[in-house]
């Protein structure tokens, strides 16, 4: 790799903008592609460049079949959106960031937010309407309500829901659920909108603690963030 | 919390320092293996080195091809695994297999 397309990729992740190196293996050349731009040595043809491009957007680093061009993507690390400074989210917040996510809370109470394991996480304190809007959830965002509290967990799904964001969790039981997939209809959303939302939340293995029913969330929203693409 | 080392910004600070270095990857793995494709591991030419590309099953070997990339400006694609003649030596424990790309940083 030359120094210069080193500089370039590093000022693209510094900027947080999604990119690729491209390598031909048996000559050598290399370029990066970021957006509309292609730098370096220019071999990449139209068809390469579909494919770099689709490989951006799924953050799928490989070869390209029968070729031995090699993609290494780099994308902005995923982020999760936690609605509710409670006791999971005091477990889930420093696992998901140990995993790789920026991590977000989300609590109008100042309290909460500023309490034991929170204390180093980003935190949003406002009504969730406010914050979420300020978040601005995208394809690589999950969002996760905690609250447990109509008031604060709703509009927070309302606006994840009309966001595109990959995972969108809410802890509750079936019941409470079922309940909430109620109010929502009543909002306007329809029964697509609402599959989206992954409830009860998190893989079921049983947890029983905050910190295991955690380790479920985070579990299942790795899942989703690496299945393959339909 | 710094979590992960930074490969690339180490090579940037090496080059400050004046020194060379290369860049090995994980382009392929079949099987188990422990670092997922493009696992970057930096290499300065005193065989200092940060990041991973395995378990820390193959590491030696790549950074003494990492060292040879730098002193022949030339890169090297390396194949590990239960099929590699070396598996004895520096194959991957977990019974996968692993391509390796290393290339030299030039300027």
């Amino acid at each position: 790799m030359r120094s210069v397309l080193l500089h370039a990729l590093r000022r693209d992740l510094a900027d947080k903008r999604p990119c690729a190196t491209v390598t031909d293996m048996a000559s050598d050349r290399q370029a990066l592609v970021s957006g509309n731009a292609v730098s370096g040595d220019d071999f990449l043809s139209a068809d390469h460049l579909i494919e770099v491009r689709r490989r951006i957007a799924t953050d799928r680093s490989g070869v390209i079949a029968d070729t031995q061009i090699f993609v290494r993507v780099y994308t902005p690390p995923p982020r999760m959106v936690i609605v509710g400074a409670v006791h999971i989210a005091q477990a889930l917040a420093p696992m998901a960031k140990i995993a790789g996510f920026e991590v977000t809370v989300i609590d109008p109470r100042e309290a909460f937010v500023r309490s034991g394991q929170l204390a180093d996480i980003d935190a949003i304190v406002a009504w969730p309407d406010e914050a979420m809007s300020q978040v601005a959830p995208d394809i690589r965002t999950a969002v996760v309500t905690l609250t447990h509290d109509p008031k604060l967990d709703d509009p927070a799904l309302v606006s994840a829901l009309r966001s595109p964001a990959f995972y969108i969790g809410a802890l509750g039981s079936r019941k409470t659920h079922a309940k909430r997939l109620q109010r929502l209809t009543g909002d306007g959303l329809s029964e697509a909108d609402l599959a989206r939302i992954h409830g009860p939340v998190g893989l079921d293995i049983d947890a029983l603690t905050p910190a295991e029913i955690a380790v479920s969330i985070l579990a299942q929203v790795i899942a989703t963030l690496r299945a393959e693409p339909a | 919390m710094a979590i992960a080392p930074d490969p690339l910004a180490q090579i940037e600070r090496w080059q400050a320092d004046g020194r060379k270095t290369a860049l090995a990857t994980v382009v392929t793995t079949w099987g188990s293996s422990p670092r997922p494709v493009g696992s970057h591991l930096a290499v300065a030419d005193t065989g200092d080195f940060t990041g991973s590309v395995s378990g820390g099953c193959i590491e030696g070997a790549v950074v003494a091809a990492a060292q040879e990339a730098i002193a022949t400006g030339k890169s090297k694609l390396l194949d590990f695994g239960v099929t590699n003649e070396m598996a004895w030596e520096v194959g991957l424990a977990c019974g996968g297999r692993i391509q390796v790309l290393v290339e030299p940083v030039t300027i």
